[in-house]
């Protein structure tokens, strides 16, 4: 284990000069528990990445997670983390963040945890413009209760519970993001890494709640299942399934079309929550409301 | 300064909250216990608090427990159904060790029931409505001055113990309104959980200490330490070690026997000769002090019972009221199908007769219903 960090710390080397992923995890907790070839550590390292670009305060950062595999990502960062329940780490995350504006409030959810069962949460941390950034990683499928179909599996797929196939149209993440309000959009690949580590980057400096999508792949259970090769296989076919957003000029495809759009798909300025609230709040007093 | 003051019971939970340094609320709104998320969006404020008003009651739970996992004290307040919904994340609490209250203020059930109307079906789920083994505390105040000073309790008890408190209240003592002095009600000084301190390196935030609290780490105090609702250890990281597990889940319970003593109140009315005792909550206690008095001038030997601590129990003062005062009989008087009288009849086996005396129509139970009861069960 010792000796594949340190060829992990060699190659990132050559690539981000003074990145070591050694100062952001938690190597107490390793190895960790996801399957080979799983998206979700490329998400995490590129997420640690991007932290350590900003200079982030490790005492200062928070880390809050759902439940799945996904949910599993928080205990290995070395930061304050928090391991919530299914499908509310935003709701979580927005009690943390009100109570403690000083932290940079990181989440991180799947796409069972944030588009099902904590759709709810989702659309109202969009609307809302809280000051944090959810990562959400899209494996198209529920890793951790063993591959049961998911909003996001595509039409078709295989799953434990469509074992005739999926026949439910999935949700485009990002666009019930950037619907219901999100100040900032995003999607990446893992395969382009160096791309979703400054998309991440500019999403965690976004003032207000961002949103970024990673399109992670489940090899062990979803990609055998489907016969969808190695893991590089399913990036490789990933990426080539998304084209840059800045190549085309809106997001109008309601279901997910043969290629999705990655990169920033929406950004604009507004409020943020928290210090609207608290503006207000000074406004009536001011005034000597009773 | 004295300040005499029309205020309703939701009220007092909010402004008791307050006065014992809650900073943090997130409601969703539900009658009959609105009034107390409409307190707290007025008067946190004022104080530099936070208020807000969720998606729903299970997003609600978890902003309060995530403001507390911040090291802000923090409170949210419902009724049945929302009750209901706050259940896994009022575990995670537990589990977690999050200080956190919770006003439910009883309306009739199951499911929508009769919204505007008294009841005290929610016994039975304030002890065990979240899944699996764990430890709470329900305190059940009975005037509009207890739902204050039991609030301010409420909050001390779990920063202390570090432990989620249910304020149980019924629709009526929610909605009633009394004459109080607040600054009459003793407050004691403001209690907060014991923050972590000391080396960063080695620190395990689940340590056990003598008093099986564990020091409470806050972000941003530099012990970046790892918070989950996975069975865990000392060190806080997920454990499936038979001895570790059974440990862990051992302390949480042990946690709130080792400070039984802090936890349990009751009050006792005219016990010391009762030859029936009457033991009830909330409003019902109010019937069945009125009906001590009119049963004792009728020259009926008449006593009353209230556990102002619901869960734990107070077992001892229980069993020791009727040993002490010879009562053959006792009455459960309660708005809901018979809850509470399965605790004081496990309790009481074999000391005293033990009578039910329900009420699931909406209506709350008259001091004549009780006094009634009382005559019959002694003739
Ligand atoms: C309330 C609740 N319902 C169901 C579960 C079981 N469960 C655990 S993880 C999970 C799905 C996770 O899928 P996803 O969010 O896509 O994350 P992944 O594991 O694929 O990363 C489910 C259904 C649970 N833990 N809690």
């Amino acid at each position: 284990m010792k000796d594949a960090m340190e060829q992990v710390a060699s190659r990132d080397a050559g690539s981000a000069a003074e990145f070591d992923i050694r100062q952001y995890v938690r190597l107490d907790q390793m190895p960790h528990f996801l399957c080979p070839g799983c998206g979700h550590g490329i998400a995490l390292r590129a997420l640690l990445w991007a932290i350590h670009d900003l200079g982030l305060d490790k005492d200062k950062l928070a880390v809050v997670s759902g439940i799945g595999c996904s949910g599993r990502l928080s205990a290995y960062v070395d930061a304050n983390s928090f391991h919530t329940t299914h499908g509310r780490p935003l709701a979580f995350a927005t009690g943390l963040a009100l109570a403690r504006p000083d932290l940079h409030v990181i989440v991180i959810t799947g796409d069972g945890d944030s588009l099902a069962i904590g759709g709810n949460h989702l659309i109202h941390a969009c609307r809302r413009n809280l000051n944090m950034t959810c990562m959400m990683l899209n494996n198209e499928v529920y890793g951790m209760t063993g591959g049961q179909v998911s909003p996001t599996t595509s039409a078709g797929r295989l799953t434990t519970t469509t074992p005739a196939g999926n026949s439910e149209p999935v949700f485009d993440a990002c666009a019930l993001a950037a619907g219901a309000g999100a100040t900032f959009v995003g999607r990446e690949v893992t395969m382009q890494i160096v791309a979703l580590r400054n998309l991440l980057r500019d999403a965690i400096t976004h003032d207000g709640f961002s949103f970024v999508e990673v399109m992670s792949d489940c090899t062990e259970i979803f990609g055998r299942k489907n016969d969808l090769g190695s893991s590089p296989e399913m990036i490789l076919s990933q990426k080539s399934a998304m084209r840059p957003f800045a190549y085309r000029n809106t997001v109008d495809e309601p279901f997910r079309p043969n290629t999705m759009p990655t990169g920033v798909l929406a950004r604009h300025e507004r409020a943020e929550y928290g210090a609207a609230y608290r503006e207000m709040c000074a406004r009536r007093q001011d005034k000597g409301a009773k | 300064m004295t300040q005499r003051r029309n205020l309703q019971g939701n009220e007092a939970c909010a402004l008791g909250a307050i006065r014992a340094g809650c900073r943090f609320f997130a409601g969703y709104p539900i009658t009959p216990s609105s009034e107390v998320a409409e307190a707290m969006a007025r008067e946190l404020p004022r104080v530099g608090g936070t208020f807000i008003q969720m998606e729903d009651e299970i997003a609600s739970m978890g902003a309060v427990v995530g403001a507390s996992m911040g090291g802000v004290k923090a409170m949210t307040a419902t009724s049945g159904p929302g009750f209901s919904l706050k259940q896994e994340n009022l575990g995670y609490a537990c589990g977690a060790e999050v200080p956190c209250v919770i006003v439910n203020v009883m309306r009739g059930g199951p499911s929508t029931g009769m919204p505007t109307r008294p009841s005290q079906g929610d016994i039975m789920q304030t002890r065990w409505g979240t899944h699996g083994d764990h430890s709470i505390i329900v305190l059940a105040p009975a005037s509009v001055a207890e739902a204050y000073s039991e609030t301010i309790r409420a909050v001390n008890l779990s920063e202390t113990l570090r432990v989620p408190v249910v304020v149980l209240l019924d629709e009526v003592v929610g909605h009633l309104v009394e004459t109080v002095d607040l600054d009459a009600i003793p407050a004691g000084a403001e209690v907060w959980r014991k923050f972590a301190t000391g080396p960063r390196e080695g620190f395990e935030p689940y340590a056990v200490t003598d008093d099986l609290v564990p020091p409470m780490p806050r972000p941003g105090d530099g012990y970046r330490s790892h918070t989950t609702g996975l069975t865990h250890g000392p060190s806080g990281f997920p454990t499936q070690v038979p001895d570790q597990a059974r440990a862990a889940i051992q302390r949480l319970s042990d946690k709130l026997d080792l400070h039984r003593e802090a936890i349990e109140s009751y009050r006792t009315r005219a016990i010391e000769d009762a030859e029936v005792l009457i033991v009830a909550i909330g409003i019902t206690a109010r019937a069945a002090q009125a009906a001590v008095t009119d049963l004792r001038a009728q020259g009926v030997r008449a006593g009353l019972f209230r556990p102002v601590t619901l869960w734990p129990f107070p077992e001892q003062a229980l069993r020791d009221t009727v040993e002490n005062s010879g009562a053959r009989a006792v009455i459960v008087p309660e708005m809901n199908q018979g809850q509470m009288v399965l605790e004081v009849e496990r309790l009481l086996a074999g000391r005293a007769e033990v009578h039910r005396l329900n009420r699931i129509d909406g209506e709350v139970i008259a001091p004549a219903q009780i006094a009634r009861k009382a005559i019959e069960v002694l003739a």
